[in-house]
C-alpha cells in the first residue's frame, strides 16, 4: 500500500490479509459478494454449480484484505475469509483477527 | 408456603377441584384468559401456583394461552390451560401444533352451550365432536369427561399422567353444571397419589433424533435448554424432526401419532359399568349427563326393566370394543348426552346395526333430568 | 485443507442450502443474527430460537440450536411460554413481518407490554414472499403486490414506533446492508434483560422487487443512499419511505423492570 505522507503509526499497524474461500455448492449466484468486495477480488464464473448458479472465483487472492464483507453479506453462507498468518519483521508469527 | 397437595375434606366446585387436582398432578404452568364457566380455575391457579413456585399469566387470547402452555411444556414444565366453546374453538389450532409435535399439556373445556356466544353461564356437552375432530387434519386425541367436583380432581390427575406418557395434549370435556356445583372432594395424601412424568432421552446428545420412537411409540422428550439440540416443527418432519414435504413422510408420522394411542387403547381408556351384566337397555353417558342417567337406571330397575349403564371416562378414544360386544347381546342402547347426537353417532356406528340406538339428548341450558331418561326406558324397547 | 466456515457451528449443516431464494435477504439476516449469538458469549445451550410461519419463519430450521418453528403469528406467545417456564433461557424470536404484526400483531405488542425477555428480530420485506407476494401490513401506500395489483390503498405500520409504544425496551432498525450494525444491536439486545426489537429491512427480490421494478441491487443503492444513520431519534419521526429517506439506527435503550422480576417480586416474595 502507498502513502502520500507516511502515517506516524506505519511501523505498528499492519495490514490484514486474508484467505477468502467459497464454497461452490452452497452459492446462489446472487453476485453480492462480486458487487460489494471494495477489493475486487471476485468476479462470476463462468461455469454452474450444483444448482445452476454462477458461484464467484476468485479473480486476486492475493488481494484479500480479510474485511469479512462478502462473508457477512452472502445469504446463503457460501464465501468467508480466513485471516492469514503473516510473518512478521521481526520473528514470531502474527493472527490477524 | 402451602403444598401442592391439600390432604383432606373440602367443599369444591369442579373448577377449583380441577385446579387442584392440576397442583397434585405436578402443574408448574398456567397460561389463560378468562371465559364463562371456566374463569374460576384461572382465579385459583394465579393464587395457588406461585405457592408451589409455579408460574401463572393471563394472555391476551386463547390461541395465545394454548401457544404459551405448548412453550412452557418444552421447557420443562407440566402446563395446562382453560377455557370454554369460543376459547376452545380458538385453541384448535395450536391444539394441532401440539398434537404434530407431540407435546404433553392439558386443556380443561368448561362446556357450555353453542354455537357462538350461545348460553355462556349454563351448561351443555355440545363440543364433544370438536374435541375429537376440532382442528383440522388426521389425529387421535384423548379427553376425559367428570361427572362431579370429586371426579374432575381425579380426572385432572389422570389427563397429566397420559399426556406425559403418551405425549399428547389431553382434554377434559366438563361443562358448567359440574364445573360450577359444589360438592365434598377428598384429596387423598401426596403419597397416594400417582404422577407420572415424560419419557427422557438418555445417552448421547449429538445427532440426536426427537422423533426416533421409542416404546410404546412415544419419542423420549428433551427440554430446550438441555443440550439436545432439537428441531421442532408443525411440519410434517422425520425422526430428526426435519421437515420432509413428501406423501411416504406425513404417512410415517402420522401413521405413529396415531398408532401409539391406538394400540394403547386399553391402557388409555376407562369407563365405568352399572348393573351392565343381565341388562338388555344399555344407556351410554358419560359427564353430568351420566349422572342423572345412573338415577334413571336404577328407578327403571325398580318398574322391572333391565336397564343398565355404561359411563365413559375416556370419552375419546372411543369405547368400541364394548358397544360392539354389547350390542350382540342387547335390546338397543340408549345414548344420553346435552346436545343433539355427538356421541350417540359413535354409539350407533359402533353397534353396527346389531342393535338399535335412541337419543336422549337437548341443546344446552338445562340437565337432562333422570324423568326424560326413564320416559325412554320405559317406552322405546 | 480448507478450513471450515466460521459460522458452521451454530447450522445445521445437513439443511443448507436454505429454502430462500438467490438474492433473498433473509439468508444474510440470518447470518447477522448468528453472528451476533457468537458474539454475545451466551452458553449456546441455553440459546432457544422461535419462528413462526413464512419465508423468515424458516430461520429456526436452520440454527443448531434448540429451535422451535410453530403456527402462523404465535412465535411470540410460544416462546412467552417457554420464557416464563424457564427464565435461564435466552429465547430469540425470528420472523417475518406478515408473521409478527398482521396475524401475530396482538401477541407482539402484549409481549412488549409485559416486557418478556425476548429479542425479537423482525425481517421486514414489505409483502408475504412465502405465499407469492401479498400485501402485508408493512407494505408501503401504493405499492403493487398480487392482492393489490393497482397499488396498496393503505398505509403500513411504523414497527420502531408501534414497540417503543407498546412497552419495548430496546428498539432498533437497520437494513441488510448495514450487516456489521444489525449484528451489533442483535448483540446489545441479547445481552440486555426485556423486550427487545430490530427491525431488519430486506429485499425480496423475488415477488416484492419483481412487481415493483426493483432488483436487488437498486434496493441497495436505495439503501445506501437513502438511508440515514440516526441513533437516539424520536420513533415518532422515523420513516422508512424511499423517497424521504430510510432513518436506521438504534433508538431506544432504557430499562424497566421485566414480567418475570415483578412477578417475582410480587407473588414469590416470602410472606
Ligand atoms: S474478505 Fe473482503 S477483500 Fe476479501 S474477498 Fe471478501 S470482501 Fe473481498
Ligand atoms: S454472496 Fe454468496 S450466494 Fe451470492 S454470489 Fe456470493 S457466494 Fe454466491
Ligand atoms: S419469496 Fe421473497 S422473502 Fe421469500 S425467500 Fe424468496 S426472495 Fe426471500
Amino acid at each position: 500500500m502507498e502513502f502520500w505522507r507516511k502515517p506516524l503509526d506505519a511501523d505498528d499497524i499492519h495490514i490484514t490479509r486474508g484467505n477468502v474461500y467459497v464454497l461452490d455448492d452452497r452459492c446462489k449466484g446472487c453476485g453480492y459478494c462480486i458487487e460489494f468486495c471494495p477489493q475486487k477480488v471476485l468476479k462470476a464464473s463462468k461455469g454452474f454449480n450444483k444448482k445452476g448458479y454462477h458461484y464467484p472465483e476468485i479473480l486476486k487472492p492475493k488481494d484479500c484484505l480479510n474485511c469479512h464483507y462478502c462473508e457477512i453479506i452472502c445469504p446463503d453462507f457460501a464465501i468467508y475469509s480466513i485471516a492469514q498468518v503473516v510473518a512478521e519483521k521481526g520473528s514470531k508469527n502474527e493472527v490477524n483477527k | 408456603m402451602k403444598g401442592r397437595v391439600r390432604t383432606g375434606a373440602h367443599y369444591w366446585t369442579g373448577d377449583i377441584a380441577c385446579a387442584e387436582g392440576a397442583l397434585a398432578a405436578g402443574c408448574m404452568f398456567f397460561g389463560g384468559y378468562p371465559i364463562t364457566p371456566a374463569t374460576e380455575i384461572a382465579e385459583h391457579m394465579s393464587e395457588r401456583l406461585p405457592e408451589v413456585l409455579g408460574t401463572f399469566i393471563q394472555m391476551e387470547d386463547e390461541i395465545a394461552a394454548m401457544a404459551a402452555i405448548l412453550g412452557a411444556s418444552w421447557a420443562g414444565a407440566k402446563s395446562m390451560t382453560a377455557t370454554s366453546g369460543p376459547g376452545f374453538s380458538l385453541m384448535m389450532e395450536n391444539l394441532g401444533l401440539g398434537i404434530c409435535t407431540e407435546t404433553p399439556c392439558v386443556v380443561v373445556n368448561v362446556q357450555r352451550p353453542g354455537p357462538s356466544t350461545g348460553l355462556p353461564t349454563l351448561g351443555a356437552q355440545g363440543d364433544m365432536m370438536q374435541a375429537r375432530w376440532g382442528s383440522h387434519g388426521h389425529y387421535e386425541i384423548i379427553a376425559m369427561s367428570p361427572c362431579s367436583p370429586q371426579e374432575t380432581f381425579y380426572q385432572t390427575i389422570e389427563a397429566f399422567n397420559l399426556s406425559e406418557i403418551y405425549r399428547v395434549p389431553v382434554l377434559i370435556m366438563t361443562d358448567e353444571i359440574v364445573g360450577h356445583m359444589s360438592e365434598k372432594v377428598i384429596v387423598p395424601d401426596a403419597k397416594d397419589i400417582v404422577i407420572l412424568n415424560r419419557p427422557k432421552p438418555k445417552g448421547k446428545k449429538e445427532n440426536f433424533k426427537p422423533y426416533a420412537a421409542g416404546r410404546n411409540g412415544i419419542p423420549p422428550m428433551p427440554s430446550a435448554g438441555e443440550g439436545y439440540n432439537v428441531h421442532i416443527t408443525g411440519l410434517t418432519h422425520d425422526e430428526r424432526g426435519y421437515p420432509v414435504m413428501t406423501p411416504e413422510a406425513q404417512v410415517e408420522m402420522v401413521q405413529r401419532i396415531v398408532d401409539k394411542i391406538r394400540n394403547n387403547c386399553h391402557d388409555i381408556i376407562k369407563t365405568e359399568s352399572h348393573l351392565l351384566e343381565d341388562a338388555d337397555i344399555v344407556v351410554v353417558s358419560y359427564g353430568i349427563s351420566s349422572r342423572t342417567s345412573l338415577s334413571a337406571v336404577y328407578e327403571a330397575r325398580k318398574c322391572g326393566i333391565k336397564a343398565g349403564l355404561l359411563r365413559l371416562i375416556t370419552v375419546w378414544p372411543f369405547p368400541c370394543e364394548e358397544i360392539r360386544a354389547l350390542a350382540k347381546r342387547v335390546k338397543g342402547f340408549v345414548t344420553v348426552e346435552i346436545n343433539l347426537g355427538q356421541i350417540h353417532l359413535e354409539v350407533e356406528r359402533c353397534s353396527e346395526g346389531k342393535a338399535p340406538a335412541i337419543l336422549v339428548g337437548h341443546p344446552g341450558g338445562t340437565i337432562i333430568t333422570p324423568d326424560d331418561v326413564l320416559k325412554v326406558l320405559k317406552e322405546a324397547f | 485443507m480448507q478450513p471450515d466456515h466460521p459460522l458452521n457451528d451454530l447450522l445445521r449443516k445437513d439443511r443448507i442450502p436454505h429454502i430462500w431464494c438467490s438474492g433473498c435477504g433473509i439468508g444474510t439476516i440470518f447470518s447477522a443474527c448468528l453472528n451476533a449469538i457468537k458474539a454475545s458469549e451466551i452458553d449456546l445451550s441455553k440459546v432457544v430460537m422461535v419462528s413462526g410461519i413464512g419465508c423468515s419463519g424458516r430461520g429456526a430450521g436452520y440454527i443448531n440450536v434448540d429451535s422451535f418453528h410453530t403456527t402462523h403469528g404465535r412465535a411470540i406467545p410460544f416462546a412467552t411460554g417457554m420464557k416464563l417456564a424457564n427464565p435461564s433461557l435466552h429465547v430469540i424470536v425470528f420472523s417475518g413481518d406478515g408473521d409478527l404484526f398482521a396475524i401475530g400483531g396482538n401477541h407482539f405488542i402484549h409481549a412488549a407490554r409485559r416486557n418478556i425477555e425476548l429479542t425479537v428480530i423482525c425481517v421486514n420485506n414489505l409483502n408475504y414472499g412465502m405465499t407469492g407476494g401479498q400485501a402485508a401490513a408493512t407494505t408501503p401506500n401504493r405499492a403493487k403486490t398480487t392482492t393489490t395489483p393497482l397499488g396498496n390503498p393503505e398505509s403500513p405500520f411504523n414497527l420502531p414506533l408501534l414497540a417503543y409504544a407498546s412497552g419495548a425496551t430496546y428498539v432498533a432498525r437497520w437494513t441488510m446492508l448495514h450487516t456489521r450494525d444489525l449484528t451489533n444491536s442483535i448483540k446489545e439486545a441479547l445481552q440486555k434483560k426485556g423486550f427487545s426489537f430490530i427491525e431488519a429491512l430486506c429485499p425480496c427480490p423475488v415477488n416484492y422487487g419483481r412487481r415493483n421494478k426493483l432488483r436487488p441491487l437498486d434496493v441497495f443503492k436505495a439503501y445506501q443512499q437513502k438511508s440515514i444513520v440516526k441513533n437516539g431519534a424520536n420513533p415518532i419521526e422515523i420513516d422508512a419511505d424511499s423517497d424521504k429517506g430510510i432513518i436506521v439506527g438504534k433508538f431506544i435503550d432504557t430499562e424497566r423492570p421485566t414480567y418475570t422480576e415483578m412477578y417475582n417480586k410480587i407473588y414469590r416474595s416470602k410472606g
